[in-house]
């Protein structure tokens, strides 16, 4: 957690109070939250009451994709079919698959190319063959494994003109390229704390004010009756500190990291000639490097880079902890083989020209050792 | 050294890779996902495979304070144990899949990807013993000793392997687990077949292998006495479950004599018929002791040693056995032991090919 966020979660969490209680204690807690919605709505181009309190971006995805479905539908029944992109995070893509298995969805993934970007005109084309049947639309602002940026601005014009509700998952983007609820025009868009320097279990679905979504949580009634529950004061206060500083440095910050991330790209093809770098070349998250190191399983060059302090990721592991094949590369017309070769550097504020360096150092002997690694699965 | 521990989420390889960590060595700990759809795989704290145990591997991992990874193995043990295990079956042999993985898998993929890695060897948590000398022994644990399904290792992988708990017993381990605080110190052990989730060998092969009708026939008369659904059903010392309409013109039990796949057949007869005393074998590994040698020799797993002449000649290992054996099934190991006070050594091991009677054998039926 950054430090002034650290801070803010401490001094309120010394307070006692519910911010739904009436009493003085009570009200000092509901203040700290208005002012926080307040300074989040802000910072992302939104109005206060748009910015719906909750527990992260899992929770804020699976609100929008099935509460808008639900309100959309409950309006008229042929309304039951989702349209998403087949490189979501896991939080929307299950959503909807999860709609499609117990609500009776139809669904629609929309394609990518081979850099990840999904094309605004199958979403106009799958708009037009559907128009009376499109409950929610749902495409991410940015890729969480390739750093891939979706054009949103020109999807959710498509979606209004149409008279569907747009939702973007912007996790990834919030404090790492412009961020604007109101000039995006999506319907909803989810953010979280952890991911800019906030605490891990609070985040916001910025909900449209206009727009109608059915909760995934009854009770209390609080956050506009779409999701009951206590707020959690602290959080919500750290949170708003975090995105009021990620956002208010974000053109340095990229600045700086986008020029970093550059040279670590420049010298990982200097090293290994080879390797394919993965997602948009240039519209992408600037933390972001994604390699396949063709010849080379990923996580064996993890353990291998781990092992001299490198940190590094596959795309994702499954519960029982083995690297699948990323459906994002899969998805961008990758191979298994290429799926499975690949590895992610990411970079932040804290990264320095020393840790590239180090990567370097390391890397070309990983992926030596890695390519001889591989030969063990070919049959004797 | 740099060594790589086997982590399958139980007791035993918690603590192999905690004192390999205590020795010294530089470790890594791997759990290998065997199951291509972790749920199929045994459920609940029995079996080797499944998201709880990957879950207890990672627990004790972070216990010991060693970096910790999973390794997809599915289609390696897919290939290699669970499709030998049905094909031997089909064939009229039986296999034992724990001997398969360790050659297979543990020391043989996993072993070969973790040299190419960087690693010296990879340690597990079998009882066995494996010294200075580099021979294999028994583990001080005579009820828990698995030299049986170790001694098909060549000694290029006994020279990669490290087993750090042979001169304890599982008392000993779990105690010893407890007093680090591993979680699994109490867990169960595990049995059985891991890649079947429900215990039911039978149910399995025949959702493998399907019906394939056949007669069941007397050895020594050649009479028809019943049928089977399949073969494979069937395992040599077998006589629970033959379900024969013709009682024995004696009244005594009938047992599985043989299996032969060609003609779909199960032959059966009385208990003294299936006592062999000569064994020949196959796929030999020896490690240099000149024979003949008169030695121990173990015809199953968890089976009592029967004295015996062992001669190995190419690529084919004979037992004359000093007193007989009954049960002696195709496609199980022999291994031949030499008795010594500080664990019995492993001489070799073989896949045994037949088990016949000398004719002094017969006569002596007669």
């Amino acid at each position: 957690m950054l430090d002034e966020a650290l801070a803010a979660y401490v001094a309120a969490a010394r307070e006692v109070g519910n911010p739904s209680s009436l009493h003085a204690a009570g009200r000092r807690a509901r203040r700290l939250v208005e002012e926080s919605r307040e300074r989040i709505a802000a910072a992302v181009g939104a109005r206060p009451s748009e910015v719906i309190f909750t527990s992260g971006g899992t929770e804020s995805d699976n609100l929008a994709v099935k509460g808008l479905f639900w309100a959309r539908r409950a309006g008229s029944l042929n309304r039951s079919r989702v349209v998403t992109s087949a490189v979501e995070h896991h939080a929307v893509m299950d959503s909807a698959d999860w709609l499609g298995a117990h609500e009776g969805a139809q669904l629609s993934w929309l394609p990518v190319d081979s850099a990840g970007r999904v094309d605004p005109a199958s979403l106009a084309t799958v708009l037009e063959t559907y128009a009376e049947e499109v409950a929610v639309v749902s495409v991410q602002w940015a890729n969480n494994e390739v750093g891939t940026v979706q054009p949103v601005a020109e999807l959710a014009r498509l979606a209004a003109g149409a008279g569907i509700p747009f939702h973007t998952d912007a996790v990834q983007a919030l404090g790492q390229v412009p961020v604007d609820f109101a000039a995006s025009g999506a319907a909803a868009m989810t953010i979280t704390g952890h991911k800019v320097g906030g605490p891990v279990g609070v985040g916001a679905l910025l909900l449209g004010r206009e727009v109608s979504c059915t909760p995934l949580l009854h009770g209390g009634g609080q956050e506009r009756d779409v999701r009951s529950g206590t707020l959690d004061t602290a959080g919500v206060a750290a949170f708003a500190v975090a995105v009021e500083t990620a956002v208010s440095s974000q053109a340095a910050s990229a600045q700086r990291v986008g020029d970093l991330r550059d040279e670590l790209v420049a010298r990982v093809r200097a090293a290994v000639p080879d390797a394919i770098l993965n997602g948009d070349p240039a519209d992408r998250l600037p933390g972001n490097a994604h390699f396949s190191f063709p010849g080379c399983e990923g996580d064996a060059l993890l353990l291998l880079l781990d092992a001299q302090g490198v940190c590094c990721s596959t795309g994702s592991a499954c519960s029982a902890g083995v690297a699948q094949p990323s459906h994002v590369l899969i998805a961008m017309g990758a191979d298994d083989d290429r799926a499975r070769s690949s590895l992610r550097f990411t970079l932040g504020h804290t990264s320095t020209l020393g840790d590239v360096d180090e990567l370097l150092a390391a890397l070309p002997g990983a992926v030596e050792r890695a390519r001889r690694a591989t030969a063990w699965k070919t049959p004797r | 050294m740099r060594v790589l521990a086997a982590m399958s989420g139980g007791v035993d390889s918690a603590v192999a890779a905690a004192r390999a960590h205590d020795a010294g060595h530089d470790v890594t700990g791997v759990h290998l996902a065997l199951a291509r759809n972790p749920q199929t795989f045994r459920t609940g704290a029995r079996g080797c495979c499944t998201l709880e145990d990957s879950r207890d591997a990672r627990r004790a991992a972070d216990v010991i304070g060693i970096p910790f990874y999973v390794w997809d193995m599915a289609e390696q043990f897919h290939a290699d144990v669970v499709d030998d295990f049905v094909a031997e079956y089909a064939a009229g042999r039986t296999p034992n899949p724990c001997l398969r993985c360790n050659e297979k898998i543990k020391f043989e993929a996993v072993l070969d990807r973790a040299v190419a890695l960087g690693f010296d060897a990879v340690v597990t948590g079998h009882h066995a013993r494996l010294g200075a000398d580099g021979r294999l022994r028994r583990s001080v644990d005579h009820g828990k000793d698995q030299s049986y399904v170790l001694a098909v290792l060549t000694r290029e992988q006994l020279d990669r392997a490290v087993f750090p708990l042979g001169d304890s017993t599982k008392a000993q381990v779990r105690e010893e687990a407890a007093r680090r605080g591993l979680a699994v110190a109490d867990k169960p052990d595990s049995h059985d077949i891991c890649f079947i989730a429900d215990g039911d060998t039978q149910g399995f092969l025949q959702r493998q292998l399907g019906d394939a009708p056949g007669d069941i026939v007397d050895g020594r008369t050649g009479e028809r006495l019943g049928g089977h659904n399949g073969a494979y059903g069937y395992t040599i010392g077998q006589r629970k479950g033959l379900d024969l309409r013709v009682p024995a013109a004696d009244g005594r039990p009938r047992y599985v004599l043989s299996i032969t796949p060609v003609t779909n057949t199960v032959t059966v007869g009385p208990k003294e018929d299936l006592e062999v005393d000569t064994v020949t074998a196959s796929r030999v590994i020896w490690h240099g002791t000149p024979t003949p040698v008169e030695c121990d020799v173990q015809l199953r797993a968890h089976g009592e040693v029967v004295p015996a002449v062992v001669t190995v000649e190419g690529e084919t290992l004979t037992a004359r056995l000093a007193t007989p054996a009954r049960g002696v099934a195709a496609g199980q190991a022999i291994v031949a032991y030499q008795r010594s006070a500080d664990g019995d050594i492993v001489l070799g091991s073989a896949t045994m090919t037949a088990g016949v009677a000398s004719e002094a054998l017969v006569a002596a039926r007669a």
